[in-house]
């Protein structure tokens, strides 16, 4: 399906509204996103882009985010710079971040003392022993999510390598670095002579 | 509180090095993370570590929170925010310099080479931090049927994932966890 030959590189799409975007547009959408989401922040960032603001289309919201998920760093922080570069260079990606990070950070930090001030007490010892378990599980289900379309698409090339990186990560704890300078290479060259 | 500025040198130096591995988020570099925190440098005990993430997931916003929280605990506000700074400043200069770059070639084979192949990869990290955290969170049955309930809730349903947390803590709050 994929093995035609790569259509030439054309200037990305840029909306009308996301050219007119201004920091300050940028900063309270990606305010509004970031306290908005609990776990998955995605969603909200694309009802936002897309139906809301109508900075992205729906093919634009998809393609930078492939763009993002290729690049370290959190996807939605990534999709932050790369919008706000888009609309108004390095002033709207510096906006755009700071609306995404600026309150979530103040917020964890509160809720942090709390935990430091109150977390001998017996009630929220119990209380917080019951959210690390739930919160254990959520991570499960990321990467369960995760994993679920690669095995679905490509499982031969992609099991190996999600069973590779926890066994040297998880179970043995190799450092990461290593691991993923390990394995990336072999993964990346698998999916270059096969494209999924 | 004084300053400890060695500590927010290290803070500084590991979690620059980490922003460029954490392809997905701070979620798949959580094992090294852990490993900084409990066992080379003694920030915290294991289950602090998997207290601070929670409180992290039980706050808005994008998954790079835990390293605002390690570094609080390591050494308080301006240990927050050496930590977050140094968790985000350099993959956000990455990004910046390479979605340019990026942009032209997205349709080209290397670079649709290079996202397929790292995500396998992630999502082995993954799997590997959720590990590590069932590790320091389930400390008897009890509390891994909530990891296993949570897990299926937030896997099969759409339901916001703020509620299997505060499920878990009113579970927590009410005693039913407690060992035995």
């Amino acid at each position: 399906m994929t093995d035609a030959a790569p259509p030439p590189p054309k200037p990305v799409h840029i909306t009308d509204a996301l050219h007119a975007a201004r920091p300050r547009a940028l900063f309270l959408a990606f305010l509004s996103i970031a306290l908005s989401g609990f776990g998955g922040v995605l969603p909200f960032a694309r009802r936002m882009l897309v139906d809301q603001r109508g900075w992205l289309t729906a093919e634009d919201f998809t393609e930078t985010l492939s763009l993002c998920q290729g690049l370290p760093g959190p996807n939605v922080v990534n999709l932050s710079i790369v919008v706000g570069s888009r609309a108004c260079g390095w002033r709207g990606s510096l906006a755009a971040l700071s609306g995404l990070i600026g309150a979530p950070i103040v917020i964890v930090i509160a809720l942090g003392m709390l935990w430091g001030r109150f977390g001998a007490l017996a009630e929220a010892r119990r209380a917080i022993t019951g959210v690390a378990a739930g919160a254990a599980g959520l991570v499960i289900a990321t990467a369960a999510r995760m994993a679920e379309p690669l095995l679905r698409r490509r499982a031969l090339a992609a099991a190996p390598f999600i069973a590779a990186a926890f066994v040297a990560v998880g179970v043995l704890r190799l450092p990461l670095g290593l691991v993923i300078l390990g394995l990336a290479p072999f993964s990346i060259a698998l999916a270059w002579r096969r494209p999924a | 509180m004084k300053v400890a500025w060695s500590t927010l040198q290290t803070l500084a130096v590991q979690f620059s090095l980490l922003s460029l591995l954490a392809f997905g988020g701070a979620n798949a570099v959580l094992p090294e993370i852990h490993r900084q925190a409990v066992a080379v440098h003694g920030w915290m005990t294991d289950k602090d570590f998997a207290a601070l993430f929670a409180v992290a997931q039980a706050a808005p916003g994008p998954n790079f929170l835990v390293s605002t929280l390690v570094g609080w605990k390591a050494a308080g506000i301006p240990g927050a925010l050496v930590a977050t700074a140094a968790m985000c400043g350099p993959s956000c200069l990455l990004t910046y310099w390479v979605a340019k770059a990026w942009d032209r070639y997205r349709h080209t084979r290397w670079r649709t080479a290079i996202a397929a192949g790292v995500a396998p990869v992630t999502v082995g990290l993954i799997f590997s931090s959720a590990y590590v955290l069932v590790r320091a969170a389930d400390a008897n049955w009890r509390l891994a049927i909530v990891t296993a309930a949570s897990a299926g809730v937030a896997y099969f349903t759409r339901v916001n994932q703020l509620w299997c947390l505060i499920a878990a803590a009113a579970l927590g709050l009410s005693g039913l966890l407690a060992a035995g």
